[in-house]
């Protein structure tokens, strides 16, 4: 089982946090692009998938998955979008993202003064969480 | 367990055959007075209701018909505008019928292409080398799954979620695609399949795959 990384955006698609643990393959773009990227490639699956389906939906987009890794993603009706990259092992990461955010969103941004829009996430404690969730060691996996 | 429907999108990302073959028919006729306690607004050419879900009527549902009488996009059968038509007291009490919108062919044509360039993102995005691209995209009610040719057709089928035996149909539709509408002498390369052998037998690989899924058979 492998996590190769996370990211946490917000409702207007500014990355608050982006961390990777055992990522092999970078996108060849500045991570100023990627994130771009990544977002606008959740946001065109959501509006694809709100309009292919056949059925009204209630939590709309959980994941995907390609011949190499899982994409879950999650979002808070904040409008917070947690994307979670994992193995094909991985079969439902959803628990885990409520967790983060549940984690997170107590201990770091709630309790927080300073405005949400430019805040960066506290770096280790979102670390630590998805270590612990993963039973990750500090090498890698 | 259902299939609901299948596309065959060209390496280039155009659709060149679709199919539907269960639409869900989830659609709510109510009786309104004035004045109307739901938030409708113009999206695409159609009245989506924008907020207010009541007995069965969700956001995003479109105005199908009223007093009975299909509407024609966003106007009435006699031509006049929805919104303003609900806005008029002396048209209540009015009876309106609400349901998921079809998908024209257009949009049909456009969510293909943006599938297409979803599939070249999700493999450009991969933290892992050598990566294809989106090969099952999941919700909550149903499931797309996608097989890439070597000479980069597209197959996607949309099924329940439960549904298996999936991977199989998408290569037995390969199979039918590669005896009936490539050996067809009529039919040109990338352009829209019009095979009447082709349906007859896409859809019995639909059958076959439905009943099979029924039993749990390995995907």
């Amino acid at each position: 089982m492998t996590v190769h990384n996370l990211y946490i955006f917000d409702r207007n698609g500014n990355c608050l946090y982006y961390n990777e643990w055992n990522r092999k393959k970078q996108a060849g773009i500045s991570k100023e692009e990627e994130f771009k990227l990544m977002y606008g490639m959740l946001f065109s699956i959501r509006s694809f998938v709100s309009k292919m389906s056949p059925l009204d939906m209630k939590e709309g987009f959980l994941s995907f998955q390609t011949s190499k890794y899982r994409l879950h993603y999650y979002e808070t009706p904040s409008g917070l979008k947690f994307v979670l990259n994992t193995d094909l092992s991985v079969t439902n990461a959803r628990d885990t993202l409520q967790h983060i955010y549940n984690f997170l969103s107590l201990s770091s941004l709630c309790k927080n003064k300073i405005r949400f829009k430019t805040l960066y996430l506290f770096s280790n404690s979102v670390d630590s969480c998805v270590r612990q969730e993963y039973n990750l060691t500090q090498s890698g996996c | 367990m259902v299939i609901y429907s299948v596309y065959v999108v060209n390496k280039a990302g155009g659709l060149i055959y679709q199919y539907d073959n269960y639409v869900p028919r989830a659609e709510v006729e109510k009786t309104f007075s004035y004045p109307l306690d739901l938030v409708l607004k113009h999206h695409d050419e159609k009245v989506v209701v924008s907020f207010g879900q009541r007995d069965g009527i969700r956001v995003g549902h479109a105005v199908l018909s009223i007093n009975g009488v299909d509407v024609i996009g966003k106007n009435t059968s006699d031509g006049k505008d929805i919104l303003e038509y609900l806005k008029d007291p002396s048209n209540y009490p009015v009876s309106i019928r609400f349901g998921r919108a079809r998908l024209s062919s257009n949009e049909k044509l456009m969510l293909a292409s943006m599938f297409h360039s979803l599939f070249a993102i999700g493999s450009q995005l991969s933290p892992e080398a050598g990566s294809s691209g989106i090969e099952m995209l999941e919700t909550d009610v149903f499931k797309l799954h996608c097989f890439q040719t070597l000479t980069g057709i597209k197959f996607i089928v949309m099924a329940d979620p439960r549904q298996s035996g999936i991977d199989a149909l998408l290569r037995k539709i390969y199979e039918v695609y590669s005896d009936f509408a490539l050996k067809n002498p009529f039919y040109s390369l990338e352009m829209p399949i019009r095979c009447e052998l082709f349906d007859q037998n896409l859809k019995s690989a639909l059958e076959v795959a439905e009943k099979a899924g029924n039993f749990g058979a390995g995907s």
